[in-house]
């Protein structure tokens, strides 16, 4: 039986790709000497790729629902929460698996407020694309609509349902009209994956891109957090 | 099993009809409210109160539920969509019977930013409410604002933006205003996503407006403030 990619787990014991999206995860005790990530759920799979390969067991990471990313003025408020229930059970050494997000400065203030460290730039695209290469290149892409793995496979939930276009296909021009292509910003070789995002280009009527980047600024972030 | 009865809108008291189309905006039925403006201007009322008590009212009410997060943007859209519909018979009758223009407002996307969801709500909103709405669209230099402030001489100055990279625009463009001593000339007015009332105050905005509701209250206002300033010279 073939299985729904929006249902894709990662390696056994992952979490599935709608439960990251829609619930997030929870929250061990016993911290030990452990580094807690609080990240989004968007950007799981690629923590624990990057803890896997790097072997860096001190690690631990909880995720708050990736679909936070279509109302970003709510993810301070969840943040806050997950921060102080981290607290609550025992854990000292924490950081934001978060970029800006959309938040106008909101992360960052929260994380002045908790002294805490977040992932530097404006969004995962960012910073999985190298944050100094998209800045270097954001006024050529302007009219850039960008997606990352997570987003390819999330990308009936969080774009085409998470706008409404399942329901109101009508209102794809109004909201996507001004854009004039999508680049896939790649962290893995997956020629499914890229297929995925080649035909949510086509949905939504835009020219296909790629740039295979792997985990970009996220690796020297997380390096940094586990004092490696 | 109770049947459902048909809704028939012409055959409704004017205060049922006016809650029904409040009700026909909020599902974004852009035919039954094109029908609603109708019935009520063959009834003989003003167009001025068409728009506002019909279809800027209703359009508040949405307002309110998209801020309160129990609508999301598809739902929005498609409401502006149909009070954009009622607004095109409107208009041309509004002009005619020139109803009072409130005030004039240049309004416009940022530098680098091509997201204008929010903005057109904005104008439509604005012109609902009796404002002369001039909207530069998307991706403006500073110069597309200075050129729009010559020629139109507006009272307000919109701006909005949807990206943390592009929000800090905005102050170029008020810096620019100081430079050649025209910001208060003005009332500059903020918006987007990403933007608070910190940040309006921090880059010399007059407000902040969270969304397009309060756009227009936060518009009125500084247009009263105006009205009541005394004479000098």
């Amino acid at each position: 039986m073939r299985q729904d990619p929006a249902d894709a787990a990662g390696r056994a014991g992952e979490p599935s790709d709608r439960r990251l999206t829609e619930e997030g995860t929870g929250l061990g005790d016993n911290p030990g000497r452990r580094v807690l990530v609080i990240a989004c759920g968007a950007l799981a799979r690629e923590i624990l790729a990057i803890r896997r390969l790097n072997g860096w067991d001190r690690l631990e990471l909880t995720c708050l629902p990736a679909i936070l990313h279509n109302r970003p003025e709510r993810i301070v408020p969840a943040l806050r929460a997950r921060v102080a229930e981290a607290r609550a059970r025992g854990w000292r050494q924490i950081v934001v698996g978060y970029a800006d997000c959309g938040t106008g400065g909101g992360i960052d203030r929260f994380c002045a407020e908790e002294g805490l460290s977040r992932i530097d730039g404006p969004h995962c695209y960012s910073f999985f694309d190298g944050n100094a290469a998209f800045a270097a290149q954001a006024e050529d892409e302007i009219t850039a609509f960008y997606l990352t793995d997570f987003l390819a496979r999330q990308f009936d939930t969080l774009v085409w349902q998470g706008m409404g276009l399942d329901r109101h296909p009508e209102l794809r021009d109004m909201m996507f009209g001004n854009y004039d292509r999508l680049v896939y910003i790649a962290q893995t070789e997956d020629p499914a994956l890229e297929n995925r995002a080649r035909a949510a280009a086509e949905r939504l009527g835009l020219r296909f891109e790629m740039r295979r980047r792997g985990y970009g600024d996220l690796v020297p972030f997380l390096a940094g957090a586990v004092g490696d | 099993m109770a049947e459902e009865e048909d809704i028939v809108l012409s055959e409704m008291e004017d205060d049922e009809l006016v809650q029904q189309m409040h009700d026909d905006l909020y599902d974004g039925l852009r035919d039954e409210v094109v029908e609603g403006v109708n019935i009520l201007l063959e009834r003989g009322w003003a167009p001025y109160d068409v728009l506002t008590k019909a279809l800027v009212e209703g359009m508040r009410i949405v307002g309110i539920d998209f801020r309160d997060g129990i609508l999301f943007v598809p739902e929005v859209l498609l409401a502006a969509n149909a009070m954009k519909a009622g607004m095109a018979i409107l208009k041309p009758l509004l002009i005619e019977t020139g109803a009072r223009r409130v005030g004039t407002m240049v309004i416009g996307t940022v530098k680098g930013d091509i997201h204008d969801i929010g903005k057109n709500l904005v104008s439509m909103m604005m012109e609902g409410a009796g404002f002369e709405v001039h909207d530069l669209g998307i991706n403006n230099p500073v110069e597309n604002y200075l050129d729009a402030l010559e020629r139109e001489k507006p009272d307000i100055l919109g701006m909005s933006a949807l990206l943390t990279t592009t929000m800090p625009y905005m102050k170029v463009v008020i810096d620019t205003l100081k430079e050649k001593g025209i910001r208060d000339d003005y009332v500059v007015l903020v918006g987007g996503a990403p933007l608070n009332e910190e940040f309006g105050r921090a880059i010399g905005a007059d407000a902040y407006c969270r969304d397009a509701a309060v756009a227009v209250e936060t518009a009125k206002q500084f247009m009263e403030r105006k009205h009541n300033q005394p004479a000098t010279g």
